[in-house]
């Protein structure tokens, strides 16, 4: 049982598969990032796979590798109980990646994590911001070159109310509140 | 008519949805996250839920530090259970060095990470009570807490904070008379589950706040990625230790209880069962454990022992990397899978070769339920916000990494 699952792959998307490999229990295939949502709905909807659970989203800095980055998908089928990990090779200038998060309820905020620690884009997610770190934190900090004890600039806090209804009124509705201070 | 009295008021109130901010700090939740309520009355018409105030940056750390040092922040992660975060992650490192321990190592993983996840459970339980009102079934699900956390402190020396499991074996091996304490523990905790179930399960007020309240779909549920007691609660029978058994949970007899509404009580049901089903494993573990080795003997990755380091220049010199090189792990990547106390908790690991790690992914079952919690309390009331979020039982520590 352990291919059936690459074989699947490299037959329907010969020319998207880069390389594959099966170690320690876990099928790995390493395709191309172009059609990577076109695989993986394949994948999930095909009935001879059914790859209906989104295990996680994640990303390996490689530093000094190029391409530098890649991000990597686990797929599980609670069906057949079979996994497949898919990985995507991205270079640092073009950093971006097209997003799965229509396929997976899940998908939308594992993209969000790795674009919050990572900074890979996922392309046409509808609602690319941080998850875990705040919004006016500058880098990302899980690349190898942002250090461990790299400082932060100091937000001023009482500038602007971040937290404030009204805020949340603009990002929502892009217009302020009734009685806002704004209007 | 008095009726019509109020027919043109009604027509002139102006109404717009209200925004309602709760958490991150809500006396009525456990755990930092923050709601954006969108309430159309008072019904949730939009959830906007913002996690991290709790991050720590357990992937940025353990980056720097070597693969034993990782245990002390992997118990950090699920705070309540950090057994089995413990075990979790030293089972992800030994497929990576393809090592395998002797079978007391595993019972005693299986026993233990058992003992853990009802601690979990019952902490779940407890609070969701207690958040809901009820003090008295908080107060004994807390008394059998303390119970298990003895046996935890007994075995391992701490009571949150264990740092039992290593890499290749465990710390210690269990205490004499531990079988004693746990026919006592045993005895106290059917007694404690019976009268929380007394409380709790036909009561009245309780079956109100819980009944098809935050309901979820088992096509929702996987979409979302819900694992554990969520998941099992909408009736999909998918359990780590029963479809991919690990440690010895092959060769033990167990249930996995499944729910088929998906909604608090259900949650809470199969956590109830989940308790017995755990007590049963123990149990079975101490029954079927025969002495011997806890440790593995391979060289790689066991320190030495103290007569050697002190007498012998190779055990010194073995002692001496293992401490301040690390184990070397051979480079290679994989996924490796345990059932938590939440759901499924998954190591992504990344080594280059080296005694530290060059890239730990954990997939916390909290962050990923945070993701899809809106679709649980959306369409429902406020009130019903305070049930949905104690079964789901997120843990700040995990979800926050």
């Amino acid at each position: 049982m352990a291919k059936k699952l690459i074989k699947f792959v490299k037959k329907h998307f010969e020319d998207q598969v880069l390389d594959s490999h099966s170690r320690l229990g876990n099928d790995t295939v390493v395709i191309e990032r172009d059609r990577l949502a076109e695989i993986v709905e394949r994948l999930r909807d095909d009935e001879k796979t059914q790859m209906d659970f989104l295990r996680a989203i994640t990303c390996v800095d490689y530093m000094h590798r190029d391409p530098r980055f890649e991000v990597v998908y686990v797929l599980y089928s609670i069906e057949f109980k079979h996994m497949l990990t898919l990985r995507v090779v991205v270079s640092e200038d073009d950093c971006k990646v097209p997003t799965i998060s229509h396929l997976y309820g899940c998908a939308g905020w594992t993209e969000r994590e790795v674009w919050d620690m990572y900074g890979v884009e996922f392309v046409d997610h509808p609602d690319l911001r941080r998850v875990l770190l705040y919004q006016e934190f500058e880098g990302h900090p899980l690349r190898k070159d942002y250090g461990k004890q790299d400082a932060q600039p100091r937000i001023e806090l009482l500038s602007r109310e971040r937290d404030s209804v009204e805020e949340f009124n603009v990002f929502v509705k892009n217009k302020p509140a009734e009685g806002s201070r704004d209007n | 008519m008095a009726e019509d009295i109020y027919e043109p008021i009604d027509q002139d109130v102006h109404t717009e949805p209200m925004i309602l901010q709760m958490g991150p700090s809500h006396p009525a939740t456990h755990g930092t996250v923050r709601f954006t309520l969108t309430l159309e009355g008072e019904k949730i018409i939009k959830c906007e839920t913002e996690v991290g105030y709790l991050h720590r940056g357990f992937e940025k750390e353990v980056e720097n530090s070597t693969w034993t040092q990782v245990f002390p922040y992997t118990d950090r992660l699920n705070y309540v259970s950090p057994l089995l975060n413990n075990f979790g992650y030293s089972l992800a490192v030994e497929r990576l060095l393809e090592i395998d321990v002797p079978p007391r190592c595993n019972w005693i993983r299986t026993l233990m990470g058992e003992i853990s996840r009802l601690s979990d459970h019952l902490t779940c339980t407890g609070a969701a009570a207690l958040e809901l009102g009820a003090m008295s079934a908080f107060l004994y699900a807390i008394e059998g807490r303390e119970l298990v956390w003895d046996l935890i402190e007994e075995v391992t020396g701490a009571r949150l904070t264990v740092s039992y499991g290593r890499i290749g074996g465990l710390k210690d091996d269990l205490t004499e008379g531990f079988e004693e304490r746990w026919k006592y523990t045993k005895k106290r905790l059917f007694e404690i589950r019976e009268e929380i179930g007394q409380l709790l399960t036909r009561n009245r007020i309780f079956l109100d706040r819980f009944q098809g309240t935050g309901v979820l779909t088992p096509d929702m549920a996987l979409s979302y990625g819900y694992t554990g007691p969520c998941l099992r609660s909408t009736g999909v029978d998918y359990d780590v230790r029963k479809d991919h058994p690990y440690f010895m949970y092959d060769e033990v007899d167990f249930d996995v209880p499944v729910g088929s509404k998906g909604d608090n009580y259900d949650r809470y049901l199969v956590r109830m069962d989940e308790i017995v089903q755990s007590i049963r494993i123990i149990d079975q573990c101490l029954e079927k454990m025969e002495p011997g080795p806890i440790n593995s003997d391979d060289p790689r990755v066991m320190l030495p022992e103290k007569e050697k380091v002190y007498n012998t220049i190779e055990g010194m010199i073995s002692h001496f990397k293992i401490i301040f090189e690390g184990i070397q792990v051979p480079p290679g990547e994989v996924y490796s899978y345990t059932e938590a106390g939440n759901g499924e908790l998954g190591y992504y690991i990344v080594s280059n070769g080296t005694g530290k790690p060059w890239k730990i992914h954990v997939r916390s079952p909290s962050l990923i339920m945070m993701g899809g919690i809106h679709k649980l309390i959306e369409g429902g009331l406020i009130a019903d916000i305070i049930p949905t979020f104690d079964t789901v039982n997120m843990i700040g520590g995990e979800c926050d990494k």
